[in-house]
Parts: C-alpha cells; sequence; structure tokens
C-alpha cells in the first residue's frame, strides 16, 4: 500500500461519511427515539437538542456524495444507478425528517404536531434502515458486470445480511442519539435517556456481535481478509472498548465523555468497513476482475490533485466553523422563543 | 413513456420545485443583511423587528430548499450514471466545492442566525447573517460554474473511446471560468435578488392594504422597492449580456429563442408573436434589425438562422421560443412594476393607489415565473445535448434503470413536493397573516442595549 492520490481521497471521502455518521448518526437517532417520549415539551427539546446542527450535519452527506462524484465517477454512477429505488426512498426519508423538524412548532394544534412527529421519527428510522442496507450490500458484494454497471432492484437489496447491518446501523445511531440527549437535557427527561442509552448500547451490542459472527461466517471475502489481517481486530477491540467506556462514564457522570466514546464506536465502525474494503470500493465476488476499485474507478490525477488543493483550503475552515457553532450552542437545552 | 422521458421529465420537475426556494434564499439573504445592517446603524429597532420577522420566513423557506437540493446530486447517479461517468472528473469537482465553501458555511452559521439572536452579540449576529448571506451566493456560483460547463464546456480533453470516452481536466480555472460562466451567473444571481425584493414588497404592500403593521410596512417598502427596481434593471443589463454570449456560443439556442430559422443581417427581434415551426417562421410583430443589434451591436451583421444547423442538432423551437419571450416579458413587466412603485413612494402617495398595491402584491409572482422560464429556456435551448457539443442527452441515461422504476419514483416525488407545496404556502400565509412580533421591538438577551429593561425569556 502505497501513499498516492488514490488512497489519499479514499481516505477523505471516508472522512467525509465518517463524519455524516457521527453528527446526522445522533439526529437520525435522536428521531428514532421521538416517538417513545410522550409530552409535547419533551419532544421540543429533543428536537431543540438538534435543531440548531442537523441541517449542517446533512451537509457531510451532501458533501461527501459530491466528493465521491469527483473523486470516483464511476462508483458514484454505479452505486447511485444501481441502488436507485432505495436511494429515492432515503431522499424522500430525508425529506421527511428535515422538514418535519421545521414545520412542527410552527401550529399548536395536536394532529398538526403528532403528524410531524410520526413524519420526523419514521423518517429518521427509514433512513437510517437504508443508509445501513445501502453499506450491508457494498460490504457483501455487488453483482458489478463488465461494463461496471449494476442491475438491481430494491427487493434485491433487501437480503438478510444488508438488513441485518441496517438494524445494526439504526442500533449504533438510536445509541448514539440517546447519549448525545442525555448530554443536552437536564432533570427527568435526562434521566429517562440515559435508562434508554443503556437499553440502546444493549441492542447495539447484540446486533454488532450477531454481525460479526455473520460476516465470519457468511461473507468469505471479509473473513479472508480479517485472517489474513489479523491487526484488524485491534480496530474491533477498540470499537468494544470505546462501547465499554460508555457505561463508565455514565457512572462517573462524564456525558459528554460518553459521547465521545459513543463517537469513537462510529469511528472504528467506519473504519473497519474502510479497511475491509480497500482497494476496492464496489466488490463482486464471483467476478472480482469486474470489482470497481479506487484505482479503476477514479478521476485523473490531475483532477485529484486540485480537488485536494480544494480540500485544503476548504475543509480546515469547515472544520473550524463546525466547532465554533458547537461551541456556541453549548450545554443543555433551554427553550426559549425561537425555540422550535 | 420512455426511461429519457421519464428522467427528463424527473429531473426538470425536480428542479424547478427546488430553484422555488434558493434565489428565496440568496434574495432574503441579501435583504437580511440590509436590514440587520441598518439595524446596526440605526438603532431603530424597527429594523430588528424587521430581521426577526424574515428571518422566519427565511427559515421555512431555507429548510425545503435544504430538502429539496440533495435530490438533484443524488439524481445525477441514479438518472444519468453514463453522464456521471463521462463527467466526473470536471463536473464532480464543481458539485464538491459547493459543499465544502457554500453548504457547510451557509448551514453552520444559519444556525446562528435563527437560533442565536438571544446567545451572541449583536456583531457576531450580524457576522453569521452576512456569512448565511455569502454562503447562499458562493452556491449560486459553484452551481451556475458546473451548469455552464455544461452549456459551454471548456478547460477539458476527452480521453478514451466509446464507452469508456471520459472527460478530463486540463485547465480548472478554465474550467471555472468557461465562456458562459460569468454572465450567466451575473443574471442569475440577479433573479435571485428580485426574488428576495418582491417577495418583501409584496408582503409589505399586503400589510398596507390592509392597514396592518403601517411603519414596518412602510419602511420595508422604502428599501425593498429600491433593491427591487436595482436588481430587475441590472437583470435586463445581464440578460442582455448573457442573450450575446448565447449568440456567440451557442447559436442554435438563440436562433430557437426568436424562431430564427434562415440566417439573416438586420434580423428582427419577436416583440409579440407566435413561431410556427412547420412553416419555419415568426407570426406576429417584431422589431427589424433589432436582434442584430442586440448580438452584435449593429444593425447589419447576419444572425445565425436555424437551417445552418442538421434538424437533429436543433433544439426544440417553439418551448425554447415561449420560454425565453416569456421570461423576457415577465422581466420587463418587472421593471415597470418597480419603478411605478419607487415613483409613487417617493411622491407619497403609495398607500393611497390600491390598484397599484394590489399589482405589488402580486408582484411576487414575477421573478418566479422569470426564473423559471428562464432556467427551462437555458435547459431546453442546450437540447439535444446534455453537454453542449460534446454528449447528447440520451447518451447519458443510466444503461440499467427501467422506466416503471423511474415512473415510480417520479410518482413518489410528485406526491410528496405538491404535499410540501401546499404546507408551505399554508405557513407562509400563516407567517404573514400573524404578522411580525410586537416583542421584536425589544432586542432581548445579549443583543440588548444596556439601557434597555432586562430580557425576558419566556418559552412559548
Amino acid at each position: 500500500m502505497q501513499l498516492d492520490l488514490n488512497l489519499i481521497w479514499f481516505v477523505l471521502v471516508g472522512v467525509l461519511f465518517t463524519g455524516y455518521a457521527m453528527l446526522d448518526g445522533f439526529d437520525l437517532g435522536v428521531g428514532a427515539l421521538h416517538l417513545f417520549t410522550n409530552k409535547d415539551e419533551e419532544r421540543r427539546t429533543m428536537l431543540n437538542a438538534i435543531g440548531p446542527v442537523w441541517d449542517g450535519n446533512e451537509v457531510w452527506l451532501v458533501t461527501g456524495g459530491g466528493a465521491l462524484f469527483a473523486a470516483f465517477p464511476s462508483v458514484y454512477a454505479t452505486v447511485f444507478s444501481g441502488f436507485y429505488l432505495a436511494l429515492m426512498l432515503l431522499l424522500a426519508a430525508l425529506i421527511f425528517r428535515g422538514v418535519a423538524i421545521e414545520f412542527r412548532s410552527k401550529q399548536p394544534m395536536r394532529w398538526w404536531r403528532q403528524m410531524w412527529d410520526v413524519s420526523f421519527s419514521v423518517g429518521s428510522i427509514l433512513s437510517a434502515l437504508l443508509i445501513g442496507v445501502a453499506l450491508g450490500n457494498i460490504a457483501w458484494g455487488v453483482p458489478v458486470d463488465e461494463h461496471g454497471e449494476l442491475a438491481g432492484s430494491l427487493l434485491g437489496l433487501l437480503t438478510p445480511y444488508p438488513l441485518l447491518v441496517g438494524v445494526t446501523t439504526l442500533a449504533v445511531f438510536m445509541m448514539h442519539g440517546a447519549i448525545y440527549g442525555v448530554m443536552k437535557t437536564e432533570g427527568e427527561l435526562h434521566d429517562k435517556l440515559r435508562v434508554w442509552a443503556m437499553r440502546c448500547i444493549i441492542f447495539f451490542v447484540i446486533c454488532a456481535v450477531t454481525l460479526m459472527m455473520a460476516t465470519l461466517l457468511y461473507v468469505p471475502h471479509l473473513a479472508a481478509r480479517v485472517r489474513a489481517n489479523p491487526w484488524l481486530f485491534s480496530v474491533a477491540l477498540a470499537n468494544m472498548l470505546s462501547i465499554a467506556n460508555i457505561p463508565r462514564e455514565f457512572h462517573r457522570g462524564g456525558d459528554r465523555m460518553a459521547f465521545l466514546s459513543s463517537c469513537g464506536t462510529i469511528i472504528t465502525l467506519m473504519a473497519l468497513f474502510a479497511l475491509n474494503l480497500f482497494p476496492n470500493i464496489l466488490y463482486n465476488p464471483q467476478h472480482p476482475e469486474n470489482s470497481l476499485t479506487v484505482y479503476n474507478a477514479a478521476s485523473s490525477p490531475k483532477t485529484l490533485g486540485i480537488m485536494l488543493v480544494i480540500a485544503c483550503i476548504g475543509v480546515p475552515a469547515v472544520i473550524a466553523y463546525t466547532v465554533s457553532i458547537y461551541w456556541i450552542f453549548r450545554g443543555k437545552v433551554k427553550l426559549d422563543r425561537v425555540s422550535y | 413513456m420512455d426511461v429519457l422521458t421519464l428522467s427528463r421529465i424527473q429531473f426538470g420537475g425536480t428542479i424547478a420545485f427546488h430553484y422555488i426556494y434558493p434565489p428565496l434564499s440568496i434574495g432574503l439573504g441579501l435583504l437580511l443583511v440590509i436590514m440587520e445592517g441598518l439595524w446596526l446603524k440605526t438603532g431603530n429597532p424597527l429594523y430588528h423587528q424587521m430581521a426577526r420577522f424574515w428571518t422566519r420566513v427565511f427559515a421555512l423557506t431555507f429548510a425545503i430548499g435544504v430538502a429539496t437540493g440533495i435530490v438533484m446530486e443524488f439524481e445525477f447517479g441514479t438518472n444519468w450514471a453514463t453522464y456521471s461517468r463521462f463527467v466526473g472528473d470536471v463536473f464532480g469537482s464543481a458539485l464538491a466545492a459547493e459543499g465544502i465553501f457554500a453548504f457547510f458555511l451557509e448551514s453552520g452559521f444559519l444556525a446562528v442566525l435563527l437560533f442565536g439572536w438571544d446567545k451572541v452579540g449583536r456583531k457576531m449576529h450580524f457576522f453569521s447573517t452576512c456569512m448565511v448571506c455569502l454562503g447562499a451566493h458562493f452556491s449560486a456560483v459553484w452551481i451556475v460554474v458546473a451548469n455552464s460547463w455544461m452549456q459551454t464546456p471548456a478547460g477539458y480533453h476527452i480521453v478514451g473511446e466509446g464507452m469508456h470516452a471520459r472527460a478530463e481536466v486540463t485547465d480548472f480555472w478554465q474550467l471555472v471560468f468557461n465562456p458562459s460562466m460569468m454572465e450567466r451567473l451575473g443574471h442569475t444571481v440577479c433573479g435571485a435578488w428580485c426574488a428576495g425584493a418582491f417577495f418583501v414588497v409584496s408582503v409589505s404592500a399586503y400589510y398596507l392594504l390592509r392597514g396592518k403593521h403601517l411603519d414596518f410596512a412602510r419602511k420595508s417598502l422604502k428599501f425593498s422597492l429600491v433593491v427591487a427596481l436595482g436588481a430587475s434593471l441590472l437583470q435586463a443589463v445581464t440578460g442582455h449580456i448573457s442573450a450575446q454570449g448565447v449568440g456567440k456560443n451557442q447559436p442554435a439556442k438563440l436562433a430557437a429563442f426568436e424562431g430564427l430559422y434562415n440566417t439573416t443581417s438586420n434580423a428582427p427581434m419577436v416583440v409579440l408573436g407566435m413561431v410556427d415551426e412547420k412553416n419555419e417562421r415568426v407570426t406576429g410583430i417584431s422589431a427589424p434589425g433589432l436582434l442584430s443589434f442586440m448580438t452584435h451591436n449593429d444593425f447589419h451583421t447576419p444572425v445565425t438562422g436555424l437551417n445552418e444547423f442538421k434538424p437533429e442538432d436543433r433544439p426544440p423551437v417553439t418551448a425554447s421560443f415561449l420560454f425565453f419571450h416569456g421570461m423576457v416579458g415577465a422581466g420587463l413587466l418587472m421593471i415597470a412594476v418597480a419603478a411605478l412603485g419607487v415613483l409613487y413612494f417617493h411622491h407619497g402617495s403609495l398607500h393611497e393607489r390600491r390598484w397599484l398595491l394590489w399589482i405589488l402584491v402580486f408582484s411576487v409572482l414575477l421573478p418566479q415565473l422569470a426564473n423559471q422560464l428562464g432556467w427551462f429556456a437555458a435547459e431546453v435551448g442546450r437540447q439535444p445535448w446534455i453537454v453542449y457539443g460534446v454528449m447528447r442527452t440520451p447518451e447519458g441515461l443510466s444503461a440499467l434503470v427501467k422506466a416503471n422504476t423511474v415512473l415510480s419514483s417520479l410518482v413518489l416525488f410528485t406526491l410528496i413536493y405538491f404535499l410540501l407545496f401546499a404546507v408551505f404556502i399554508y405557513l407562509l400565509n400563516d407567517k404573514i397573516q400573524h404578522g411580525p412580533h410586537a416583542d421584536d421591538l425589544v432586542p432581548a438577551g445579549k443583543l440588548a442595549l444596556p439601557v434597555l429593561t432586562p430580557a425576558t425569556n419566556e418559552p412559548k
């Protein structure tokens, strides 16, 4: 493995999607838990916990998509056309999730709020599941043909292994969202969320262990990969340690550290996914020669170089104002007249 | 219907719906900067109230803009995979740059603009408003770069042949400043300013008619009318420059706009008329020589007609003609309406002329109409090419996506967008009927001046 532009862009696209999973992950998790709260004030508190940031978090997905388009156009074209209906459903889910946050507070009627609560929650759950199913299919391997095309149907994507990845993704986002909620709330809701966070952790651990066994048993190319690179277990171990750290931090009252551990869980999961794929992005287990890799699917070195300059100018700025926005809105949520 | 027609309807429809909102965000963004700037400068609480009211409207348009915006980015890959493979090297970088430079800036500072009123100081808040406005303008820059590259590709070469052919960047700055980019950017941004300004004009005129929030409405009208007039005049200038560029870079498109079949010197410009594709002529009133003059600054220079192009290389003539003339008509009406408004406002008799106020109320539709028709004219006039002169639209389709699949997503988005639009109109009307909040006359939290009474933050 040598350090070249293709590798750098594989990492950068990975960073953008990991950023998305880590940031919008808690928005989607809060959404998935939304209907479990039953008082309007609790729901408003949860919504306002993500209110100032959800929209910026979604930009990580948009930019990740743009970067994939620019750096690996063949992968972008093949995945998006091959996963057509699943992505359209994801778009619909993200639309309902997003507008519901904005619309809900604009009218006081019960039915109105109920309608957008359902739209917010179902949109979030569906988004998390679909993102997981897409990742699951990529991990399982996809039948890319010799022209680099992928003929897909929605039902063809919903096989057991990808569905398991989908549920695991939902579980990790719910855990992440619940912990974010613990960090941002106080009083009764805070205690309630802490109980949910523990339940979500158990749910996630069950999913993760099942997924790991299923991967080693049923996805031979991934299993072979792990066997050839036993150090990959250290990433999995880091993942488990960050999960284990969450209850420990809760016990010590370090809610922010618990949240950072949860971020670590997501980062290690994404790293595990990427390390298992590289140098392939879309792997065809039946015909490995058709696989799209970071080399045969990439843009020209010139474009990758230009993009790297753009990234070097843009990314530090992005990180600077992302950090400052989170800093401005730090602390517990207080409902006021500009709140949702 | 086949995949091509369905995919074109889907892309056109989703972008048309999306394009209601970004121009409003860009235009309102600019007006918010003016309002808040005036507040900081004069300390007049009316400007603060104004900024607060329009921020709430801005939030609504922005949310739908964001929600509907990702759709197009996905559709390049889902519906136009072959196009995406072909242009990714060139086109993708513009989209990625838009994400990095524009969207993060916009969405990050939007948080402060919307929720930071009582959390940060005045200057920081004003700075955030400026950044949101700047971010909105940046996104216009990069999307116009990408789209203009499809109109007038530059700074690339084609590598490989047949199925494996693709465009690769040779010169990034040539790609960015491709021949039509600057003029189209100017025209697009002016159109967005018009959308924002006429929106404020419309709501303010409505309050005057209803006799509500009079001080607020008069103050809003005062500068929004001026911005509307300035922007719509500038729109005519940039439109003229843009059309000259089209004449130079995409002559078939200009010929279709004017229904000009034979290359003629002293070419006429259609003032009011209809193109007759069968007989290859235009019936109606034309101004002789004007098209030659507008295109080449000279009444006698010939303008290229459609007959110079093979039938398969011509854009759909009737549609291009109608969209273009509709846009020009709406644009001219905007100038007239804004000029009348400014005239009577300064005369001090605007509030007595109810007919004009009613026209101002409905004037919000003019820039929307002009923006939509202008975008249609630009894109339909580009046909039959997806990348002008390089790749034809049918060649860009996804190879393996089936018509039924596209149809189901088209139905899905049609339903969602009708619902979104209905909710948008309902909530917008509700906000307008409620009007500005009286308590916004007293800035709260860190925004309050020390001499003012302490702020009370009551949950609603």
